[in-house]
């Protein structure tokens, strides 16, 4: 009987190991490694012909520089553009969880449901269906002229605002969930506690509801901000050659002019400036909250 | 359909928290109700156009209504195809990323094991990477391998970012079970295999198939990755994207729809089953 009872406890030592290795050796392989390629190019220097282009790994680091001062626009605009973006879904965002938290009842999840709805229709449709939308014969562009929100020969189309309006559509969706889910775990007996307690409802709000949905807001934030930066779909459809991202200049870079390591290093750039904004937050919110 | 759902939560109160003023809590009903709107403004479009006439070779504009695109849905061959290609992507991809996954949540969840925490901080990386890094990063593996880009790729790529959303699924699915039904089926005499079978693969199974949706639909749905990794081969968003640079044909809002819809039908049969259940 001892010896199975010990054979056992051997196998479960192992077992975790083993059950975990697949996916780490693949995510290792495809995931970790590829990381150092991408660093390797971005040190390399481009050779050889147009047709036959080589790379020669030799610490190259002017192409960072490059980066710099050939993209500082792009780079300024990603970040303004993703963090307004982030801001506006988290304007947007609370209102509608606050309400499927709290107000909505037995109609919670049919809500639910809706809101997830319109993300099953593939990305880059919806936002073409915002180019026809802002489209400059359009009637929200009519609209808000015949109001004078748009001066005459006005556009929505091709500004910046419409590429930080495609942003925030696209990810709102995972700002919207996270903030749920953060609100929908607070007990409403504290905040029937707070008003027993003769606390106004802004107080309430200031000093109960705010803070419990910490989390949430948090997380929403990071799950906005990181795609939004990286994207360039957005701005590709609904901008202009005014308002490309740095997303853009990568795409056209590794894809288009095939200039690898210029390319590689803007893309160790943008990861670098992201990295260091999510362990900022992670530091103030463990990643257990994350999900 | 949502002004109808909106007016409906009017009406109803269980949880509603005591004390706000009416009218304040109208405005939060109204906001609430308009960023729903929002959501769905798209989706409106979409659909409308997909009963368009255009004149030219795109689809922007209202020109008139026709059946005639719900009549040829799959008129455009290389749109079929990359439909097709794409849920063949996608069904591979999660069937080889389901069992990774799975794997991998499970020993996170059931058992304690040195590392784990790093193991766990790792999962959250392909969450908070941009996909543009991703994708260029995957891209250059490849240059350095020599190996070329397309349909193989394109499914290592899927599969690389989709283990961890599986992985996340199912554990948060899993926290809370009661395992000491584990427990109880070893002391009826039944194996660890028998126990996994019998107890806890059918415990994990409902979170399971709601991380193999999800996963599937991220792989659907996928552009930026597979924009990088796809060479010459065109999967569903790869056909629109190039679409929208040459001619968006009505198909593609009719396609969108049809897709769509039958989710719709999911969600609400999904929604009424598990009424049901709770019912009974």
């Amino acid at each position: 009987m001892a010896g199975v009872a010990s054979s056992s406890r051997q196998r479960s030592k192992i077992a975790p190991y083993l059950m975990i290795l697949p996916a780490l050796v693949y995510l290792g392989i495809f995931f970790v490694v590829p990381f150092f390629s991408l660093a390797r190019t971005s040190l390399s220097s481009m050779g050889g012909s147009v047709y036959l282009p080589t790379l020669t790994f030799n610490w190259d680091f002017s192409n960072y520089l490059d980066a710099f001062s050939h993209y500082q626009d792009q780079i300024i605009r990603t970040f303004t553009y993703a963090l307004v973006a982030t801001l506006l879904c988290l304007l947007l965002a609370f209102p509608l969880a606050y309400v499927i938290a709290f107000k909505a009842g037995r109609y919670k999840n049919l809500i639910l449901g809706l809101v997830i709805l319109p993300f099953f229709v593939t990305f880059l449709i919806r936002t073409i269906a915002w180019k026809t939308i802002l489209a400059d014969d359009g009637w929200v562009v009519a609209a808000l002229g015949s109001v004078g929100l748009l001066p005459s020969e006005g556009r929505l189309l091709s500004t910046s605002w419409a590429v930080i309006g495609g942003l925030t559509y696209n990810w709102i969706i995972f700002m919207i969930l996270p903030l749920y889910v953060s609100l929908e775990k607070i007990d409403p007996r504290l905040i029937e506690a707070s008003k027993d307690l003769y606390s106004t409802n802004r107080r309430s709000f200031t000093k109960v509801i705010l803070p419990l949905s910490m989390p949430g807001v948090l997380a929403g934030s990071l799950l906005v901000f990181i795609p939004a930066s990286g994207d360039f779909i957005n701005a590709d459809y609904l901008g202009s050659t005014q308002t490309t991202m740095i997303g853009n200049v990568i795409q056209k870079q590794f894809l288009v002019v095939k200039d690898y390591p210029a390319a590689a290093a803007l893309s160790m750039v943008l990861m670098a400036i992201i990295l260091v904004g999510v362990l900022l937050y992670t530091r103030a919110l463990g990643t257990e909250d994350l999900v | 359909m949502t002004t109808q759902a909106m007016a409906e939560v009017g009406t109803t109160e269980p949880t509603t928290i005591k004390g706000s003023p009416k009218w304040g809590d109208l405005i939060l009903r109204i906001v609430a109700g308009l960023v729903l709107l929002y959501l769905f403004l798209p989706i409106f479009v979409i659909v409308l156009f997909s009963f368009n006439h255009p004149q030219g070779k795109f689809n922007y504009s209202w020109q008139g209504f026709t059946l005639n695109n719900w009549a040829h849905p799959f008129k455009y061959p290389a749109l079929t195809d990359a439909l097709k290609l794409s849920i063949n992507i996608a069904a591979v991809s999660t069937a080889i990323a389901v069992l990774f996954g799975t794997l991998l949540a499970i020993a996170l969840v059931r058992q304690r094991f040195r590392g784990r925490t790093a193991v766990d901080t790792f999962l959250v990386l392909p969450l908070t990477s941009p996909e543009v890094v991703i994708g260029a990063a995957l891209l250059t593996l490849f240059l350095d391998l020599g190996w070329a880009t397309g349909y193989t790729t394109i499914v290592i790529a899927h599969v690389a970012f989709e283990i961890s959303f599986i992985a996340m699924t199912v554990r948060a699915r899993m926290r809370g079970f009661d395992w000491t039904l584990e427990d109880a089926s070893m002391d009826l005499g039944a194996g660890p295999a028998r126990t996994f079978f019998k107890v806890t693969l059918p415990l994990i199974v409902p979170g399971i198939i709601a991380a193999a949706m999800l996963s599937f639909a991220l792989s659907l749905d996928d552009f930026i990755i597979t924009y990088f990794v796809s060479g010459s081969t065109v999967t569903y968003p790869l056909y629109v994207n190039a679409a929208v640079k040459a001619a968006v044909p009505p198909q593609i809002n009719v396609l969108a729809t049809a897709i769509l819809v039958i989710s719709l039908l999911l969600l609400a049969v999904g929604t009424l089953y598990r009424r049901k259940r709770i019912d009974v």
